[in-house]
């Protein structure tokens, strides 16, 4: 512990400190606990929908309420819950893994946070008042629009979006201007660890996919409020324009959601195959490859709807083109195991189930490219299915996996091994139990989003044995939820590389302290731990200890470039996010709200870039120009 | 062994500045959203029947103004990041202060094209993407002109550290994408109905 350095770089205490907070780790650790706590929410909602759906005709929920549940549980999973809680895995590790004191632009950070917290919670505010969204997760017009959804619930929902793509886009270009600029010296970009990679290929994703449902959004809230025509078929405008924004978003949204969780695995692989992973120049150009083809699939959820017959073939061609570079990585994982020397610890458990599932879900999804197959089963329980093989076995079991694995150097202590195994089986058993007889229900006809049905269709048992599957995965939760609690109080405390790990995130103490670094390592290798028996070899020195500063370096080689002030805690991001919850909750009620909502933004956004006039004399003393 | 970085600049500019990845984020999401909506544009027009949607194409004086206007100010924007990579305080004052009048210039030219579009953003879809379409331009021009105007008083307080001399070469590269996002959006906008 550098005392002087953790000075420099800590967060100030109290309220206001911690409304001020800007340590990537604080705000990392924020948006995984509220991520966790949307999740939870989301998850009882799916409960609740599987005790509604346990028997046939069953009077639990009304089908009002079970709109809204399947609507808050999709719009959760996918907007409060899966694409935060991975960029905020990102948040955490990237500045340590690529030796950094510091993730960039780090009170953008801040906002970011209380942007998402916000737009979270108003959402889930709403439900509880009766006012939950309705239309689904993809929330289609004309459903969606002014004539079918009359009242608020829908435009809760459309500025919900605005509010969560807002707080990814300024994550991703804080994660991006990180891995480019801010990486140790040394570290070449052929030797950035893979999950590094991974986070910046999902951060160029989310730069290009996520304006188009912000547009689409605030175009149907238009159509609601303002009497804007683009959904309206009456005055020239097109639904199906919404089908091909929402899913331009949509598509690469599911593999946003995916590529993180394959940075999580090739980590966990590497560290418990005790050898570096096969193939890494192979592995880096399957992830961008990944990202390229998932712009080129989005037409696929649209099989269903009125399109050149010519246009659906190339879509199907396009999505069974993306099963190649997801093979590679799964062969060159499967040969690092199988060349390394294993030990089966809980992450490595996730992991290989992610394999078993991952697959099952890879398969279907060649079932439903395929468009008379698809039409047969579009909008049945087999989509229920498939999407949830994907998206659970693609990203939920390698994240939980990464929590596991992370938690010692999130918190200094090791969760417990047994209580993790016990949830991992119970987890994957429940999850095939609820899961795998959604296939069989789906080809038996059984419609998803519906809230019953007739005891004559013969699902009753099939359904029965879902909402069993269901009831496991909570138990799961639970036991989780109690090895968090047990663990981060009592658990085997961790030293600095308890998995005895090969990048830098393990160099440092656990937790890290504020500055992360008490000297940037000098990076040699993409292994660095295990060049010379945790040793770092050469460090930096000759940066301030007593003002925040980085070293900022090279995009391609990262040399050394040039030291850079680094801004301090400031109240000012919390603000601005606040004024921006008002504009944007203020919209809602009145278009004035737009204008007249710009004018605190504005002056708490100029406040918050306005420098001190100490600073500028701290900071001036230390410049050097170039 | 160590590596001493005390000797290196505390700061540089252009791409070798954060502060310009940042912009460069902040661009590629704001011109996908432009693509976007230029993309709606011509969804909508595919799917009708005549194009613009009975209305007359928006009259050519403000926006064509505003063109050029744009495309003048470019050289103002020019000189100003040219001197802030001197460090030359009292000549980036000058040269925001240009800019920003310019920027108002524009903003005044600007209302006045929303009278002359011929068509309201609730008479039909077509109003619609037009309405939102030069909205949007115009959001990002008043936001660049707001901070024009902020770095402008900023550097009348100063003597300001050397990473804000960067801050304002970059608010000149953030001026360059208005203006050039500006040139196809004038296409779209005016003269597509036209070809049509």
């Amino acid at each position: 512990m550098n005392p002087v350095l953790e000075k420099t770089w800590r967060d100030p205490p109290g309220v206001v400190g911690m409304l001020s907070s800007i340590n990537h780790k604080t705000i990392a650790l924020r948006y995984l606990i509220t991520a966790f706590a949307f999740f939870v929410l989301a998850g009882l909602a799916a409960a609740l929908m599987r005790l509604q759906l346990a028997k046939p005709e069953n009077t639990l929920v009304g089908p009002d309420l079970y709109n809204q549940l399947f609507t808050m549980h999709g719009t959760t999973m996918m907007f409060l819950f899966a694409v935060p809680v991975l960029l905020a895995m990102g948040v955490y590790l990237v500045p340590l893994m690529v030796g950094a004191r510091s993730i960039a632009f780090p009170r953008m950070n801040a906002f970011s946070y209380w942007v998402f917290l916000a737009g979270g919670v108003m959402l889930w505010v709403a439900f509880f008042f009766d006012a939950g969204a309705d239309t689904g997760w993809f929330s289609y017009p004309p459903l969606a629009g002014p004539e079918h959804s009359p009242g608020k619930r829908v435009d809760f929902w459309a500025q919900m979006i605005t509010f969560s793509e807002l707080s990814a886009l300024l994550v991703a270009i804080e994660i991006i201007a990180t891995v480019f600029k801010m990486r140790a010296p040394g570290m070449t970009l052929s030797r950035m660890p893979l999950f590094v990679w991974a986070m910046l290929v999902t951060a160029f994703m989310v730069l290009f996919a996520m304006p188009a449902v912000m547009f689409a959004s605030s175009a149907l809230i238009m159509d609601r409020l303002v009497g804007t025509h683009f959904y309206n078929y009456a005055e020239g405008g097109d639904p199906v324009l919404w089908q091909h924004l929402f899913w331009f978003f949509g598509h690469p949204e599911v593999y946003l959601i995916f590529i993180p969780g394959l940075g999580f695995i090739s980590a966990i692989i590497a560290t418990f195959a005790r050898r570096p992973i096969y193939g890494y120049p192979a592995m880096v150009l399957a992830l961008i490859a990944t990202a390229f083809l998932g712009f080129g699939l989005w037409v696929h959820h649209m099989f269903a709807a009125q399109l050149p017959e010519l246009g659906k073939s190339f879509f199907t061609a396009a999505s069974m083109l993306i099963a190649l570079p997801t093979a590679i990585q799964i062969f060159c994982w499967i040969a690092t195991l199988w060349t390394g020397r294993i030990e089966l610890r809980t992450p490595l458990l996730y992991v290989l189930a992610f394999f078993f599932i991952l697959v099952a879900g890879g398969l279907t999804g060649i079932v439903v490219a395929s468009v008379p197959l698809d039409l047969q089963l579009h909008d049945t329980y087999f989509v229920v299915a498939h999407l949830h093989y994907v998206l659970i076995g693609g990203a939920v079991f390698p994240l939980f996996g990464a929590w596991f694995y992370w938690f010692p150097k999130f918190t200094g202590r090791m969760m417990n091994e047994r209580l993790g195994k016990w949830q991992f089986w119970l987890f994957f058993v429940g999850f095939n139990v609820a899961f795998f007889p959604m296939h069989q229900l789906g080809m038996e006809g059984m419609p998803r989003r519906v809230y019953t049905y007739g005891e004559a269709m013969g699902w009753g048992t099939l359904n029965f044995v879902a909402t069993v599957g269901a009831v496991t995965i909570a138990l799961s939760m639970l036991l989780f939820v109690i090895n968090v609690f047990t663990s981060y109080r009592r658990g085997v405390p961790a030293a600095e590389n308890p998995w005895r790990a090969a990048t830098l995130e393990w160099a440092v103490a656990s937790p890290p302290p504020a500055y992360n670094f008490d000297r940037q390592p000098v990076v040699r290798s993409r292994e660095p731990l295990w060049e010379l028996k945790d040793e770092i070899a050469e460090n930096v020195s000759g940066l301030a200890e007593k003002s925040r500063e980085v070293l900022i370096t090279t995009v391609v080689d990262a040399f050394p470039d040039h030291r850079l002030p680094f801004p301090k805690p400031t109240i000012w991001p919390f603000v601005s996010a606040m004024a921006v919850t008002a504009l944007f909750i203020g919209s809602i009620f009145t278009p004035w709200a737009v204008l007249w909502g710009a004018i605190p933004l504005a002056i708490a956004v100029t406040l918050w870039f306005w420098p001190k006039a100490e600073e500028t004399k701290e900071n001036l003393a230390l410049e050097k120009r170039p | 062994m160590s590596l001493d970085v005390s000797n290196l600049p505390s700061y540089r500019y252009g791409h070798h500045s954060l502060m310009w990845w940042g912009m460069m984020g902040l661009i590629a999401i704001e011109g996908t959203v432009f693509v976007m909506t230029v993309m709606a544009y011509f969804y909508l027009w595919s799917q009708a029947q005549s194009w613009p949607l009975s209305a007359a194409p928006p009259d050519l004086l403000w926006g064509t103004l505003n063109l050029l206007v744009l495309l003048a100010s470019i050289y103002p924007n020019h000189w100003t990041k040219r001197v802030a990579e001197h460090g030359d305080e009292r000549k980036m004052r000058i040269g925001l202060v240009v800019c920003g009048v310019f920027g108002l210039v524009l903003l005044a030219i600007r209302a006045l094209e929303f009278t002359t579009l011929n068509v309201r953003w609730d008479t039909n879809a077509y109003g619609s993407v037009v309405w939102v379409l030069l909205g949007l331009h115009t959001v990002h021009l008043a936001t660049d002109v707001y901070d024009t105007l902020a770095l402008a008083a900023l550097m009348f307080t100063g003597p300001q550290e050397g990473r804000r001399h960067v801050d304002v070469a970059e608010n000149a590269m953030y001026w360059y994408f208005v203006v050039y996002s500006w040139i196809p959006i004038y296409a779209v906008l005016y003269w597509m109905p036209r070809l049509a």
